[in-house]
């Protein structure tokens, strides 16, 4: 997925001289996870370079670089530390073009790191979806596999509006076969990466590997399960979500943010106001805790896993 | 009079004194500390000290007149730039027509001198949308009402005028309670490190609503953190519009020519309070006021003209017949104003409205339908 964001973003800046990729160390060092690799060398400092250690500076002039034409792309190193930027986020990106009556769209991307199962110190491992897919004026794209991620962030890049783009780290190491450059792929639509017809696993961005794999091992369970892979939290593709659903009558939504008004307490909702009637089962939620973040050692019982997902739809299917 | 900062020109003149027709102001050393008040060059000839004075002028009607509005009911609020003509105008007086004005909810006037139509302006205060204008035909940013948050745009708009090798100059106005956020901080940093054509002009009019400078900087001077940017600074009387006008103007040519970012520091006085909405006699004293009255940068300048007889009777009846028929368009346009179309609050959040915001504008026009099918 590493390979396909750094294509991404190559192939973007081949094609527009008005995108530039900034942030702290994606210049000489290619960013902490080498998205950026490579870029400042192939476009030179003008095109992709270092800032100091400033989100807020960060995002806020990219809202300047864009009002002044260029498509910026800028770099959040990790989740937890993008919360400095929330205010020029919320307070401008989301509103500048509703301020200005139309007038000024911000063509930014915001790229975050996000989500745990690495390892990693405190505030490494945060997703922070939420605050982003809650505020009016943002589109939030996650991707689940690498083509996606090629596919979404050119989107993104290419977008009217500003999309906050969350990468799933534990994810940035995943394999596919996959041909770039994947052309096609639409902000604001979901997709069914596995048709089934037992219950629906709702999933996006890390979890979409894990409720894959849910998928495949309950085959030997006899269950039949469709896999959506939302790809868009902001704005939901509501109807292919209710179409799976109104096939399957079950519904299990899997993310790693804590459950309490989490992302999932949005789908709950929205699929029992749109298919209440072809619901067997209420809509259940595998999730992180509402805990904060715990250590590493301990991380992997709270993050989501396969067996989780699994006793869900069990749980579901006694209804 | 508690002032920590000590203005950058000639000592505080009242109104009417003779004064010379000079700039001065106090560079800060770039290893930190103020020089001494150093003279300048003025460069304006009589038709655009002229200029300077109608601008000025008219600001002070316009200003009066939105603060009677709102008392009339026709503005939600407004946040007065009385006091603060000399620093606004003088500062925008020295941009040209392609750079780019990042204003803050307090800078008013100094948009309507940057040629924003006044009513336009003022839609955020009247509540009719939150930009009344259009920021890319005026090259003025949206009056920013959080602090500090409009200063990174400002950097970041000369970043990229300097990426394109177009020679653009933004400049921002902060206050000296703006210049406490952390946004200040890292737009001059960035500034700085980048050399962005950016100006940082501080406005100190002595108080963030309530609270005195001396409760925003032990330093004595916002001026001086220039240094500690790597960045010129300069501290300047900003009730002095020569001396405000001249050193934005050396600030916005050194940095057309490449070298960088400035800080600017203004020291000026908020005639008014913080807004309609506020009780200045919570917190300062009438004597205060009145002696900052004294300073009125109008007044001082207005003295100076007819001294110097740069102005004269007639010119001086043309400006306030122009003054008032700006007022007389703000009543007309801003009483009884229509509340405009609810279901526009759908029509601006996304380039294309996504479904959801097609529901929601569905659903209330229906409810709106019903209301007036009922009236």
């Amino acid at each position: 997925m590493a390979a396909a964001l750094n294509t991404a973003l190559r192939d973007a800046m081949r094609d527009d001289d008005s995108v530039v990729v900034y942030g702290e160390d994606v210049g000489r060092l290619g960013g902490v996870f080498r998205i950026t690799d490579g870029l400042q060398a192939e476009w030179g400092v003008d095109r992709c370079f270092d800032t100091p250690v400033a989100e807020s500076g960060i995002v806020g002039t990219a809202i300047g670089m864009a009002l002044y034409g260029l498509r910026p792309v800028v770099e959040m190193q990790f989740d937890g530390f993008s919360y400095p930027a929330l205010d020029q986020v919320i307070s401008h990106v989301a509103k500048y073009r509703n301020r200005t009556r139309g007038k000024v769209g911000l063509p930014i991307v915001i790229r975050i790191p996000y989500g745990g199962g690495i390892g990693a110190v405190e505030h490494h491992s945060e997703s922070p979806e939420v605050y982003y897919a809650h505020t009016a004026g943002l589109t939030v794209v996650t991707p689940g596999t690498p083509g996606d991620a090629y596919a979404l962030l050119r989107a993104a890049i290419d977008h009217a509006d500003p999309v906050v783009f969350l990468e799933p780290k534990r994810r940035y190491w995943q394999k596919e076969d996959v041909e770039l450059p994947v052309k096609g792929e639409q902000i604001g639509r979901a997709l069914v990466r596995r048709t089934g017809t037992t219950a629906t696993l709702i999933a996006y961005g890390p979890m979409v590997t894990t409720a894959m794999e849910a998928a495949e091992t309950a085959v030997e369970d006899g269950w039949d399960l469709e896999v959506v892979d939302v790809r868009t939290l902001s704005p939901l593709d509501t109807d292919t979500l209710a179409a799976s659903v109104t096939k399957t009558g079950r519904a299990i939504v899997v993310h790693e943010a804590p459950r309490f008004a989490g992302y999932g307490a949005e789908i709950a909702a929205t699929l029992t106001e749109r298919v209440f009637g072809h619901l067997a089962a209420p809509v259940l939620r595998v999730t992180g805790f509402d805990t904060p973040y715990p250590p590493a050692k301990i991380e992997r019982h709270y993050l989501p896993t396969a067996d989780r997902i699994l006793d869900a739809v069990a749980h579901s299917l006694e209804y | 009079m508690n002032v920590t900062t000590s203005p950058g020109g000639a000592p505080a003149e009242a109104a009417g004194e003779p004064r010379q027709m000079a700039a001065a102001w106090r560079d800060v050393a770039p290893d930190g500390g103020l020089q001494e008040s150093s003279s300048h060059e003025l460069g304006l000839d009589e038709a655009r000290l002229r200029s300077l004075y109608r601008l000025m002028a008219l600001s002070r009607r316009v200003d009066r007149q939105a603060i009677n509005l709102t008392r009339q009911g026709a503005l939600g609020v407004f946040a007065s730039s009385q006091g603060q003509e000399a620093a606004q105008v003088g500062a925008v007086f020295a941009l040209e027509q392609d750079d780019w004005l990042f204003p803050s909810y307090r800078d008013t006037v100094g948009v309507f001198a940057r040629g924003v139509d006044i009513v336009e302006i003022l839609a955020l205060f009247q509540g009719s949308w939150h930009c009344g204008f259009d920021p890319k035909r005026y090259r003025v940013a949206p009056l920013t009402t959080p602090l500090a948050t409009q200063a990174p745009h400002a950097t970041g708009l000369a970043m990229a005028a300097r990426l394109r090798h177009d020679p653009i100059v933004a400049l921002t106005f902060l206050g000296d309670g703006a210049a406490s956020e952390g946004d200040a901080h890292e737009a001059m940093n960035m500034a700085a490190v980048f050399q962005a054509p950016v100006i940082f002009f501080v406005q100190n009019n002595q108080y963030a609503i309530s609270v005195p400078v001396q409760l925003q900087t032990r330093a004595s001077s916002i001026a001086l953190r220039a240094a500690g940017y790597g960045m010129p600074g300069v501290l300047v009387d900003g009730n002095d519009v020569l001396s405000v006008y001249a050193a934005t103007r050396a600030a916005v040519e050194r940095a057309r020519g490449g070298g960088g970012p400035t800080l600017i520091e203004a020291v000026t006085y908020r005639m008014e309070a913080h807004t309609t909405a506020d009780d200045e006699t919570r917190y300062r004293s009438a004597a205060e006021v009145e002696a900052w009255r004294k300073r009125d940068p109008l007044a001082r300048f207005l003295a100076l003209l007819r001294d110097t007889e740069v102005v004269d009777d007639a010119f001086l009846a043309g400006v306030d017949a122009e003054g008032e028929a700006v007022a007389a368009r703000m009543r007309d346009a801003l009483f009884g104003a229509p509340g405009g179309d609810p279901c526009e609050m759908f029509d601006h959040v996304y380039a294309t409205a996504t479904p959801q915001l097609q529901e929601q504008r569905a659903a209330l026009e229906r409810e709106l339908a019903a209301t007036e099918s009922t009236q």
